[in-house]
């Protein structure tokens, strides 16, 4: 059952992948994009990764939507026909997928026990963690502990890629008309129903977001999708309250602290590590008791994560805004 | 008593289902915007209701169906607003309604 649904899914996402292709309307392409990113959630939510499931949704179908919709109110929603030639880019595709297609030949079957997914570190990190990390969701012991030198590279590309924007587009304020600035500035404040519902649904967007990061180490969760949710609140609000009164929520600098204040906790966490006699990003120092220790340091650089990426998705969303139109 | 539950719950999630078919073929076969998000509306309305409503029945009296609950309320609350955000928008847009007499391209819509 869940193999057929698993196909059914696939086919739609090949559908859709189609469609973004031959989309000329941008608009459009976006939106089919969410839709893309959504059946893959649902996917890894079949094949048991509901973290991975959960980023997707948030980030995929969440914030890259808005981030692509903002981009595209600086530009046209039009794609402008090709200047080179389709069919080299359809032979190189065709080429490529073949060999995509002949290598996972090679590939255990699915769910197969003797692959090395199965067989290398997986069964060790399973077994230990109740011992040595005692948490319930071993994914957040895997991504936090056990693999933090990755985490943390993660961490430093979501940083590096905000420095990327900022600097691309500048985070102070463009020079415009006054009618333009008053429009900016008011949002929606002037259409009632939105306004409402949303002031009643932001504090618990908000709250959510909170709960995925601090019930990380006991269920789906973590920094990465608690700050996409903490972000796409205030992006809500951003919207309907308008770029003004966001800012004064949390002002620019705030963000520029927030993004750099993140990656440096995690690393500080790390650098701690080392100072009391451990390796780098080694928690089990951080108290007398290891297990405690180790806890302890998943929870700081999972706020470290949470705090980078809310810094992150925010500050590029007001550099887009700031942009105009 | 876990039979008529059963019993209960298949029949919310069937017409569930049903509904969320109905709204599909509504989206793509009505005639113009307004219509459609009609039709696409029956989809988000009594189709998730049913659908969470017998999801809640199969739950019992568990943290799941809180879960389910808050999520049925955050649908009830988010999609008439996004109904009601996208009509205003497309209104705004210049798009008119099928057979509205008095706009400039009375039933002219793409």
């Amino acid at each position: 059952m869940t193999e057929l649904f698993g196909i059914f899914l696939l086919t739609l996402l090949v559908i859709t992948a189609v469609a973004v292709v031959r989309a000329q309307n941008l608009f459009v392409a976006v939106m089919l994009m969410g839709i893309a990113s959504l059946l893959i959630a649902v996917n890894f939510f079949l094949l048991d990764a509901a973290d991975v499931a959960l980023t997707e949704a948030a980030v995929g179908a969440g914030i890259s939507t808005v981030l692509f919709l903002s981009a595209l109110a600086l530009t046209v929603d039009r794609e402008k026909a090709p200047k080179t030639k389709v069919g080299l880019a359809i032979a190189v595709t065709v080429v490529a997928g073949l060999v995509i297609f002949y290598a996972t030949l090679g590939e255990p079957r699915f769910g197969d026990p003797n692959s090395p997914v199965q067989t290398h570190v997986g069964p060790w990190y399973l077994e230990k963690t109740p011992e040595l990390v005692d948490i319930p969701n071993v994914v957040t012991a895997v991504l936090g502990s056990y693999r933090g030198y990755d985490t943390l590279g993660e961490v430093f590309v979501v940083f590096t890629a905000g420095i990327g924007v900022l600097f691309l587009l500048g985070h102070g304020r463009v020079r415009r008309s006054l009618e333009e600035e008053t429009r900016q500035n008011e949002g929606l404040r002037h259409y009632l129903i939105p306004r409402v519902i949303g002031q009643l649904l932001i504090p618990f967007i908000i709250l959510f977001g909170l709960y995925v990061q601090f019930h990380g180490e006991y269920g789906p969760g973590g920094g990465f999708q608690a700050g996409a949710i903490i972000a796409a609140g205030m992006i809500l609000y951003a919207l309907l309250e308008g770029e003004k009164h966001a800012l004064t929520v949390i002002p620019q600098k705030v963000l520029l602290g927030m993004m750099a204040g993140g990656a440096l906790l995690y690393t500080t966490v790390g650098i701690a590590g080392m100072l009391m006699g451990g390796n780098f990003l080694d928690y089990s120092v951080l108290n007398d008791n290891p297990v405690i220790g180790q806890q302890t340091g998943i929870i700081l650089i999972e706020a470290g994560v949470g705090i980078t990426v809310t810094g992150t998705l925010l500050a590029i969303f007001h550099a887009f805004a700031a942009r105009g139109d | 008593m876990t039979a008529a539950i059963d019993i209960a719950s298949w029949i919310l999630l069937t017409t569930g289902g049903l509904a969320v078919l109905v709204g599909g073929i509504g989206a793509l076969r009505m005639p113009d915007l307004y219509t459609r998000m009609h039709a696409a509306s029956v989809t988000d309305s009594l189709g998730a209701i049913l659908v969470l409503v017998g999801l809640m029945l199969q739950g019992g009296l568990t943290l799941v169906t809180a879960k389910l609950a808050a999520i049925l309320l955050f649908l009830v609350l988010t999609s008439p607003t996004s109904s009601n955000a996208l009509a205003s928008a497309a209104l705004l847009a210049g798009t008119r309604p099928m057979g509205d007499r008095h706009g400039p391209d009375s039933g002219d819509t793409p």
